[in-house]
């Protein structure tokens, strides 16, 4: 009994070390909490500073580019085919567009969306352009119950890359068998999309786009065939949850009182932004996105032909308040001109 | 309480740990000792907070009566009686009896000239109540993070806590325990069916010895762990158990504090998928 505790010891040691180095050695108290709810009952957010800090220094905003007197004539009497920022004075107009440059492509300059004849539409990536900008005025001027005052810029999503990093497109999946074996329902590959777990590896496109329901518990203790949802509806919402927690860098408490997931009255308010930010997704991406589809050349599309769409992680880049809460927006008054 | 013929014999004075000769004494069917007036002090002061805490909270239901420990932004202080001082307390006298227990626990089997393996499988069961309630806390800056005494209240407490990481049955340590546990049942219903096959036959039919079980598992399953190795193996499982709940609580939070999921990355990073 003594040789076996000798042994014993080191080796449950041993385990317990390899599995904290194993866990990364970036995690490791002192960690921040905040207190969400009733003490005692865990709704609280636990961060680690060093991750946090990470995350800040990778979501910064650019500096405000300065500002100058609205003057000189209107940008549609300058200039040919302008046909959503017509009401801005030049000065704005030439502002506006500076910065769209450094905050879509930096490094491809104006001729990433310009050819030589600036009014061209020859070139796809201005007609985008235009749509998207028409996109942050719905956003800023629609959604104030998912964005606040705070609004959204180009940079909320494209923070220097003409294709923002975070965007989904259809996923076909692994290649199937066929028969009875044909379908895994999405399920048992540790998809990226929903935080490397085995849930359903799409549930941007029904949920996302779809109008599906996403709440999913019952109301009844009992099963009374009332409640059309099954058990694979729950599956796809429980990765939708893991894919919007992934991004925002939060935990299901966040929102939730995991006691009662769809109880409004006992969740915290944050979950009606949460709603109003998964309807201002749908709208999006059906309005504004898909139809974009005839616009972009092929390989901008995904692998079923659709182009690229929105999700949490297209704004949020894991933080619960993008760029951490900056006010961009107020220092962008020309995006609210957008016709 | 009458004391069995045979039980005299080992009523025996010594083998204590404190006090001497002062609390080597029976009640009844009971060894005293310093630990037991200890126990009976923590036991009945911690019941008495509890019925407190009861009394003065908003319901005698008992299965929403609910202690809890204090908010976060009172760190590692004491907090006021009402806003988790009572926790505080409480907490105290658990492990105050917990731990008495397990010294009385010591001391009668120090008295038997028995080993110590009770008091010491009992400390585990201490040591994971303790990593709840005192060393995860600290190590994550605030009594707060314990969890609350009551019913329902420590269940919302353990979902919540689960949901944290997202999804708890991706933690590791959480894995390796609930295999523990079951396969702590496994062993014993093995074992007690096992024993109850061999020394209760039907009538008529003679008691069989050890050898009768051993060669039942080696002609099921080639081996038998035998009569001494089943309780090691057993007492092994169980400790190994609560151990692995214990670490599978201390780093969640501080040593994680992410979701479980991603924690596997370095699984799905590795070499050998290519």
């Amino acid at each position: 009994m003594n040789g076996n505790r000798k042994t014993l010891l080191p080796v449950l040691g041993s385990i317990v070390g390899l599995s904290l180095l194993v866990a990364g050695c970036e995690d490791y108290p002192p960690v921040d909490a905040e207190q969400q709810g009733f003490r005692g009952v865990a709704m609280e957010h636990v961060t680690n500073p060093r991750t946090v800090a990470r995350l800040k220094a990778r979501n910064q905003m650019p500096e405000p580019l300065e500002r100058f007197e609205a003057e000189g004539d209107l940008a549609s009497e300058v200039y040919e085919n302008v046909q959503v920022l017509g009401d801005l004075r030049e000065t704005e107009f030439l502002r506006l567009m500076t910065a769209i440059t450094e905050w879509v492509s930096p490094e491809q300059g104006c001729t990433y969306c310009h050819t030589d004849n600036l009014a061209d539409d020859n070139i796809y990536t201005k007609v985008v352009a235009r749509r998207m900008l028409q996109m942050t005025k719905t956003i800023n001027s629609k959604w104030d119950n998912h964005v606040g005052e705070t609004g959204v810029t180009c940079y909320t999503c494209h923070r220097g890359h003409p294709v923002p990093e975070e965007v989904w497109h259809r996923d076909p999946g692994p290649k199937q068998a066929r028969g009875m074996t044909a379908s895994s329902a999405g399920q048992n590959i540790a998809a990226d999309a929903v935080g490397v777990t085995s849930l359903p590896y799409d549930p941007f496109y029904t949920l996302l786009q779809q109008d599906n329901a996403i709440r999913v518990a019952s109301n009844a203790a009992l099963p009374r065939g009332d409640n059309p949802v099954d058990i694979k509806d729950t599956e796809e919402t429980y990765g939708l949850m893991m894919h919007m927690s992934g991004s925002l860098g939060v935990n299901c408490t966040f929102c939730h009182n995991s006691r009662n997931f769809s109880a409004w009255d006992e969740s915290r308010p944050q979950r009606t932004t949460a709603w109003h930010g998964i309807r201002l997704a749908r709208e999006l991406n059906n309005t504004y996105l898909e139809p974009l589809k005839p616009v972009f050349p092929e390989d901008r599309l995904g692998p079923l032909g659709d182009p690229s769409k929105v999700n949490c992680a297209t704004c949020h880049q894991g933080v619960h308040k993008p760029l951490f809460g900056a006010q961009m927006l107020k220092d962008y008054p020309e995006l609210n001109a957008v016709k | 309480m009458s004391m069995l013929s045979f039980e005299r014999k080992y009523r025996v004075r010594g083998g204590t740990l404190l006090g001497g000769d002062l609390f080597d004494f029976w009640v009844g069917q009971f060894y005293v000792g310093f630990f037991g007036v200890t126990t009976i002090f923590f036991t009945l002061l911690g019941t008495a907070l509890i019925i407190y805490g009861a009394a003065i909270g908003p319901t005698w239901n008992i299965w929403q009566i609910n202690i809890a420990p204090p908010d976060l932004s009172y760190g590692l202080a004491l907090a006021p009686l009402k806003e988790g001082g009572l926790w505080q307390a409480i907490t105290v006298c658990a492990l105050g009896a917990f731990v008495s227990w397990a010294l009385r626990q010591a001391e009668i089997a120090r008295k038997l000239g028995m080993g110590l393996h009770i008091p010491f499988a009992f400390s585990v069961a201490i040591f994971a109540y303790f990593t709840l309630v005192v060393i995860r806390p600290v190590m994550m800056g605030a009594w707060g993070h314990g969890f609350p005494y009551g019913i329902f209240s420590h269940l919302d407490w353990v979902s919540n806590v689960g949901y944290q990481y997202l999804h708890f049955h991706y933690n590791p340590a959480h894995m390796i325990a609930i295999t523990f546990f079951f396969t702590t049942v496994l062993a014993l219903a093995l074992h007690g069916s096992l024993v109850l096959s061999a020394v209760n036959p039907d009538k008529g039919e003679a008691v069989k010895a050890p050898e009768h079980e051993d060669t039942f598992f080696r002609d099921t399953i080639g081996y038998s762990i035998g009569t001494l190795g089943i309780h090691r193996l057993g007492l092994f499982l169980a400790l190994s158990a609560g151990f692995w709940s214990a670490v599978c609580i201390l780093i969640s939070g501080p040593f994680w504090t992410r979701g479980w999921p991603e924690w596997w990355d370095w699984w799905l990073n590795l070499p050998v998928w290519g």
